[in-house]
């Protein structure tokens, strides 16, 4: 079909549960209408038509009184898109639905004028026939809707997708430059883990990935850190080996344990220690991450943002199995992070390699 | 404000992060031909930068500093607003990876900073800009600052004093000087404590014409008899303060402090409705 309706990238922008009416100026709109409508005229026909040879004269006289109003109502709903579209979902649908039956009255109207007989009872039932089809369609495109509504998740799964503090590039960048005359070697290995991170996160995927890979990228951001940080950053990791094999949302751990060292180990003079403990209990994943925490480091903003856009990613990944929950526990920041233990399967292990091939 | 003696600059360099030190270090290196220069030290923080001044003779001490602007305990800014303490403090070229707010407040204010990664060229220009330009004057650093200092820094025998700005009970302004009140000495700054009402807005309430006290050490109120007043303004002599104790006013205790010191009727609605929030 031509007018295979886009999901264009303003709508993406809105959430999702708003419902909208669809923009007749598009083709695609108006043939799925005409088509929609046309089809429950001639179900309509057919249950009238007790007998096969009654069908297609009753097919007949519903199109003699259904295509003008049809046609009529969709070229005056084009020219109204605008104004429809502006207006609120409700609104613009009753404002459809009282065009659409004041062109059916107006039209019997017509037909009257031309010597057709048209008793008054028939055209308020024309108008009630026109209100009808328009409830139909309406509902038609708004279940549409909901079922485009993953593509709008996925949108905004890629509006969400981590992003790298500029603070962090640039003086990674300055102590990359600080090696390369001293120690060209380590230069070398620093830049390799810098290239590695930024290819993860400029990756289109966001198929749900093994946190065994979400630790080994974590722990090259670290050795970069560590790199500016010296004896400042101390980590503790206690993995859980079950847990490696569990499937997270791709960059769910890296931006949490940046935002650990951003905001509980940078601020501090003394070192700070950053710990990451996982585990599985059930079929359950149990995420949690700590850090110094002290009340007048909070000046430096911008936590909240990346602790909630980690949970709106968790939320649609998951749903509601999923939860992140932060508090402070002593001079401790805890964030803890509750997932589903999905395994990592064979077959998704062979479609994996099947795609690196 | 700062004079630019003759003779190579004398630099410390004041970074938290070891390798931007050093990086620093390269990069002055390769610039020493066209700008003369002598580094005499590296600081890992404020605090040390400091203390390398105060150990340093006149005569040694640094005449520039490259100070990074994020940096644990005092930010490069506060620093800078600290060394305007000194009787020929040192010029200031600001250093940062990435910080639009700072870069903005710089651009407005004409003060030179240099971003990370550094270029060689770049840093000679800031070099030799520092060596024959006028210096920013010193009230400058003020306005670069997006919030209330840490410390509060006082000068003592051409040393800089700093006072944790949480230590301080009250403060009280006095002829010339505002004394800062904590719960062991007393300091005396140079602020104005109009400025100092308005950078510490969110830890220090104003009680009295003359007086802010810090809000987390108020531990209530107590009525001030008529005459007590005067005791418990503790030397303050001003007509307001005993106005409101010969009338019976209201005094606020604080902790680690015996005396209350009164309110006056024209702070009082205020205090009572901030103290209650």
């Amino acid at each position: 079909m031509t007018g295979k309706q886009q999901a264009p990238a303003p709508s993406a922008l809105r959430p999702a549960h708003i419902p909208r009416l669809p923009d007749f100026r598009n083709l695609g709109v108006m043939l799925r209408v005409l088509l929609l409508v046309n089809a429950a005229a001639l179900f309509a026909a057919a249950v009238r038509s007790s007998r096969l040879v009654d069908l297609l004269p009753n097919i007949t006289v519903v199109s003699s009184w259904l295509e003008a109003p049809l046609i009529a109502s969709l070229l005056v709903l084009n020219v109204a898109a605008p104004f429809l579209l502006r207006m609120r979902y409700w609104s613009g649908l009753a404002a459809a639905l009282v065009i659409a039956a004041l062109i059916a009255v107006a039209l019997c109207a017509v037909q009257r004028e031309f010597g057709r007989e048209v008793p008054g009872s028939d055209m308020l039932w024309h108008a009630a026939y026109a209100v009808a089809a328009g409830g139909v369609v309406a509902a038609y495109f708004r279940l549409r809707d909901r079922a485009f509504s993953p593509a709008i998740a996925e949108a905004r799964l890629q509006a969400l997708q981590a992003r790298i503090r500029p603070h962090f590039l640039f003086n990674s960048l300055n102590a990359v430059l600080s090696l390369l005359r001293s120690d060209p070697r380590r230069a070398e290995g620093a830049l390799e883990d810098l290239s590695e991170l930024f290819r993860s996160l400029m990756a289109e995927n966001r198929a749900l990935t093994p946190l065994a890979e979400e630790i080994s990228l974590t722990r090259q951001y670290l050795s970069l850190e560590q790199l500016r940080l010296g004896e400042r950053l101390l980590v503790n990791w206690k993995i859980d080996p079950r847990a490696e094999m569990a499937m997270v949302p791709p960059l769910f751990l890296q931006p949490l344990v940046e935002n650990a060292v951003y905001h509980g180990v940078e601020p501090g003079v003394g070192p700070g220690t950053v710990e990451i403990v996982t585990d599985v209990s059930g079929d359950s994943l149990h995420v949690v991450l700590t850090n110094p925490y002290k009340p007048d480091h909070q000046h430096r903003q911008g936590n909240r943002m990346a602790l909630d856009n980690i949970r709106e990613r968790l939320q649609l990944h998951f749903d509601v199995d999923a939860r992140l929950d932060t508090h402070v526990a002593g001079d401790r920041f805890v964030i803890s992070i509750v997932m589903p233990y999905r395994k990592e399967t064979r077959k998704m292990r062979a479609a994996e390699s099947g795609k690196a091939e | 404000m700062s004079s630019s003696p003759r003779g190579p600059l004398r630099i410390l360099i004041v970074d938290d992060e070891q390798p931007a030190r050093s990086r620093m270090r390269e990069l002055l290196g390769d610039c020493r031909a066209e700008v003369p220069h002598l580094v005499v030290g590296e600081a890992g923080n404020g605090f040390e930068a400091l203390e390398f001044i105060a150990g340093c003779d006149p005569d040694a001490a640094p005449t520039l500093l490259l100070a990074d602007i994020h940096m644990p305990g005092m930010t490069g800014i506060e620093l800078a607003r600290h060394l305007q303490r000194l009787d020929v403090p040192p010029a200031v070229v600001f250093v940062t990876a990435h910080d639009q707010y700072a870069v903005a407040a710089f651009e407005l204010n004409a003060v030179d900073y240099l971003l990370k990664p550094v270029r060689a060229t770049r840093l000679a220009t800031a070099l030799k800009k520092i060596q024959s330009g006028p210096q920013p004057a010193s009230d400058v650093f003020a306005k670069l600052d997006a919030q209330p200092r840490r410390h509060l820094s006082v000068a003592e025998r051409g040393r800089i004093l700093l006072v944790p700005v949480e230590d301080v009970l009250f403060m009280k302004a006095g002829q010339k000087y505002v004394a800062l009140v904590t719960k062991e000495r007393e300091y005396l700054v140079e602020d104005s404590l109009a400025s100092l009402e308005e950078e510490f807005a969110s830890l220090f309430l104003r009680i009295h014409r003359s007086t802010l006290v810090a809000r987390r050490y108020v531990r209530g109120f107590e009525r001030l008899a008529a005459g007590h007043a005067e005791a418990g303004a503790e030397g303050a002599a001003d007509a307001e303060g005993a106005a409101a104790g010969n009338a019976e006013g209201w005094g606020v205790l604080l902790e680690g402090w015996k005396d209350p010191l009164p309110v006056s009727r024209r702070q009082w609605a205020q205090v009572k409705a901030l103290v209650k929030s």
